[in-house]
């Protein structure tokens, strides 16, 4: 088990490897299909964004709404495909890590390759677990969006694997052949 | 003629969402627990057992088993000896309605062209059927969009036959690979037509995990199906091993002397099913 303190640097980066099983503190940003079409827009268009995306963990998340006197609700990843048009001009503004569940297309294989970030998967439909992981939350962008909105988690011992690391390994691909 | 009060309904359907995102049925539970034990792949079957760990914290009642508290699919078997008291399609949006906003659950419906979340979890999903007798039984699926979104439905030919289906089920299981969080219980639904097929593939989720189906040959077909999904090696997570489905269930009815409709419905580990006989 590697630990892993966010925000992410090159050494952390150049020591994950695919299948490896990790556990993340420090901050990590929700973001879903409607916070990835908004960030693309205001990076396409030069603006500034709501919230510093340099060298920090994106996690594809709507948690479900918190109970009084509880930091969050269920947490868990929702899939990351539905996120593959977005990724690779992320990873160009300096996004460095991608958590969520499922496969990734080759665009966005190859940019983790090209800028050096790293795709983990979280255990879905784990949203009971993973609230427990989550230390503080509050929302930094589009509060509009409902579930869909940014929230900045700070997360401790949050449990996660490696699937694509900057070499080009693919522990879903490792798996289908061993 | 017995009569039932769209009021009842409704209180019966609020507790019933808020129960069924919080408690694993016990079905799902035990067949978690089968996969575990046998699992050789060993970070597989780590997580396997957060699956198990993950009901334990939701049964509390305090953090529902996902965020994605899903659409509701609600079957309803009407007696006919039973005479509703007002609507029965309100009385069960409403019930969805006050449970998803008392019980802290996520709303996940809306627009599809907007993409403006409606903020109420309805409509839900809903198929009426009249039954024999004075029994008003009301079948829920708390449904998430993961699995959903990796269904899919084809209109196979007669001469495609059973190698066909079996051919169709596996490609639809490769594709949801790790994305729809296996291990899978696979619904398949064969014959009626383009609408019924996707009909028959959820009504088969309704099932519990460890039956046998009433149909010697589809018996047989499922636990063929489930043979060779396993032998896919996605496993539970996508992280490899025997476990990417607990089971295959199908449901059949006739279809035209020139179609051969099937769907493939698939069901996360996360099955959250629930029966309310009122």
């Amino acid at each position: 088990m590697k630990e892993i303190i966010t925000p992410l640097t090159d050494d952390i980066i150049f020591d994950l490897e695919a299948g490896d099983e990790v556990l993340i503190s420090g901050p990590i940003y929700t973001m879903r299909d409607m916070a990835h079409k908004k960030i693309t827009e205001i990076l396409e268009k030069n603006e500034t964004l709501p919230f510093d995306i340099k060298n920090q963990i994106i996690y594809y998340c709507g948690p479900t709404p918190a109970k009084k006197g509880k930091k969050i609700g269920a947490c868990g990843p929702t899939t990351s495909s539905r996120m593959d048009k977005y990724t690779p001009i992320l990873l160009k503004y300096g996004v460095k890590g991608l958590i969520g569940k499922g496969e990734r297309s080759e665009e966005v294989k190859q940019a983790l390759k090209k800028y050096n970030a790293i795709y983990f998967s979280a255990l879905g439909g784990l949203g009971a677990e993973y609230a427990g992981y989550v230390i503080s939350s509050e929302i930094v962008a589009f509060p509009e969006l409902g579930p869909e909105a940014v929230y900045k988690l700070t997360v401790e011992d949050f449990y996660a694997v490696v699937i694509n690391d900057i070499k080009g390994n693919d522990f879903y691909l490792i798996n289908k052949y061993h | 003629m017995r009569v039932i009060n769209q009021k009842e309904i409704t209180a019966k359907i609020k507790k019933a969402v808020i129960d069924a995102n919080h408690f694993l049925p016990y079905d799902v539970i035990s067949a978690i627990k089968k996969a575990a034990n046998k699992e050789k792949n060993k970070l597989a079957k780590t997580c396997l057992y957060k699956i198990i760990e993950n009901a334990k914290k939701a049964k509390k009642g305090i953090f529902p088993l996902c965020q994605d508290t899903g659409l509701v699919v609600v079957f309803i078997e009407q007696g006919d000896n039973v005479k509703i008291n007002g609507d029965i399609y309100a009385a069960i949006n409403e019930g969805i309605k006050e449970g998803y906003s008392e019980g802290f659950l996520r709303k996940s419906t809306a627009d599809p062209l907007t993409r403006q979340n409606l903020n109420t979890n309805t409509p839900a999903i809903i198929h009426y059927d009249i039954a024999k007798g004075s029994l008003l039984k009301i079948s829920l699926l708390i449904k998430g969009a993961g699995s959903e979104n990796k269904s899919a439905v084809k209109m196979l030919t007669p001469a495609d036959g059973k190698e066909g289906i079996i051919e169709f089920v596996i490609d639809t299981v490769k594709k949801a690979g790790a994305s729809a969080c296996p291990p899978y219980i696979i619904g398949v639904g064969i014959g009626g037509n383009l609408e019924i097929a996707p009909y028959l593939a959820k009504k088969a989720l309704l099932r519990k995990i460890n039956d046998t189906n009433r149909d010697r040959e589809l018996s047989l077909l499922e636990k063929v199906l489930l043979k060779k999904i396993n032998s896919l090696k996605i496993g539970a997570f996508g992280f490899g091993g025997d476990t990417t489905a607990l089971a295959v269930k199908i449901e059949m009815q006739p279809c035209h002397i020139a179609s051969l409709p099937v769907a493939v419905n698939i069901q996360c580990h996360s099955a959250r099913h629930k029966v309310i006989n009122i």
